[in-house]
């Protein structure tokens, strides 16, 4: 479960926020996780909720899971990752679930084969908001 | 917001020093550098982590023989022990695979690695750092403060040029430079004054042209026994172990 590294990562930047903008609270936690990186999104909610508890953040979290979606530098062919995901082991998708970029190294454009490729979006956590 | 970068100090608390083993140019010796310096340091009692952040061609598992390994997962990644190394690189996920990676690509997986691995209580933290100033070492410098770079250079006008450059470069980033080994000494280059070429950074040492070197790849205790690590521990104790104790 390196999902909870990940939480940590989360809370404790609402922690820095509230800091840096003085904050008596933080209510609300707003996040997207990329398709990507394939997270597990019980143990994340799980973690999230331990570690939010640990460091006394009472706010309420909501998670919006992202799209992902590659373009290919070559012939510019935009693809999503949810289509060709079966398409992987389980391994190479177990790879690409610790280091989203490792996609680079599995994944080719459907269309031209190159494996010069961007992601576009729905790579991994990301703060939308804090309040 | 990515949250990432918020959460590696807390990452990296329990390590008292970190070293990037840098240099200007591929194929001076950064790699097996690293993997000796790193190895003499377990092998010394000190509890050590090595990273390999060159992703485009990690080879310090090459040079340490590390097959067959995996890291568990824990509250994050827990990098294999080897050695009594503690291991991480992204050979584990690429495989015999290449990585075509750009610079936005590098700098997320080094903000991923050091977002997810659980190095804990460490005395040394050796990196083993692709060539030049690029991403990697403008990510490390921004991530990691405390690290201090180890240059590598090789008494070969090419690569001098390429070394001063890359030292004006840290010292104008205001990144510590612990200093320079000369890698590849040989008679032949010994008249070479890289002394006098670099100002303000001290030369902790040379290290001699091995021929016995490349047989010893993929072998510990071959390593060990080599003429590049024994070069490479009288430096070690002179410039780094002293350095610690007086950090």
């Amino acid at each position: 479960m390196h999902e909870w590294s990940l939480a940590q990562a989360v809370v404790y930047s609402a922690i820095k926020y509230q800091k840096n903008n003085k904050l008596k609270k933080i209510t609300e936690i707003n996040l997207k996780i990329g398709e990507l990186q394939q997270i597990d999104r019980d143990i994340f909610k799980f973690s999230l909720k331990q570690i939010s508890r640990l460091k006394k953040i009472t706010a309420k979290i909501k998670i919006k899971t992202e799209k992902a979606i590659l373009k290919c530098r070559i012939c510019q062919h935009q693809w999503s990752f949810s289509k060709i995901l079966k398409k992987l082991n389980k391994n190479e998708a177990e790879y690409i679930h610790f280091i989203p970029e490792i996609a680079h190294t599995y994944l080719r454009c459907p269309k031209c084969k190159s494996p010069d490729f961007k992601i576009i979006k729905g790579r991994g956590v990301w703060i939308d908001s804090i309040k | 917001m990515d949250p990432r970068p918020n959460i590696i100090n807390q990452r990296l608390k329990n390590i008292k020093t970190i070293i990037a083993v840098s240099g200007g140019k591929g194929g001076i010796g950064k790699s097996s550098i690293a993997s000796v310096l790193a190895l003499n340091l377990a092998k010394n009692g000190l509890k050590t982590g090595l990273l390999d952040l060159d992703f485009c061609g990690p080879s310090t598992h090459t040079i340490l023989g590390i097959n067959n390994l995996f890291p568990k997962e824990d509250k994050g990644i827990i990098p294999p022990e080897f050695e009594g190394l503690k291991f991480m690189s992204i050979i584990y996920y690429t495989g015999k695979k290449p990585a075509l990676l750009r610079g936005e690509d590098i700098s997320n997986i080094i903000l991923e690695l050091l977002t997810i691995t659980q190095w804990g209580d460490l005395d040394f933290l050796v990196i083993d750092m692709p060539p030049g100033i690029g991403d990697a070492a403008l990510d490390i410098l921004k991530l990691v403060k405390k690290t201090k770079f180890l240059i590598v250079a090789t008494p070969s006008k090419t690569t001098m040029e390429t070394v001063n450059k890359n030292i004006k470069m840290l010292k104008e980033l205001k990144a510590p430079i612990l200093g320079i080994i000369e890698n590849y000494q040989s008679h032949q280059f010994l008249k070479t004054k890289t002394e006098s070429k670099i100002s303000g950074v001290p030369i902790l040492g040379k290290i001699n042209f091995d021929k016995k070197f490349e047989s010893a790849i993929g072998n510990t205790d071959k390593l060990l026994k080599t003429d590049f690590s024994r070069d490479l521990l009288k430096i070690i104790q002179k410039a780094i172990l002293r350095h610690k104790n007086t950090a």
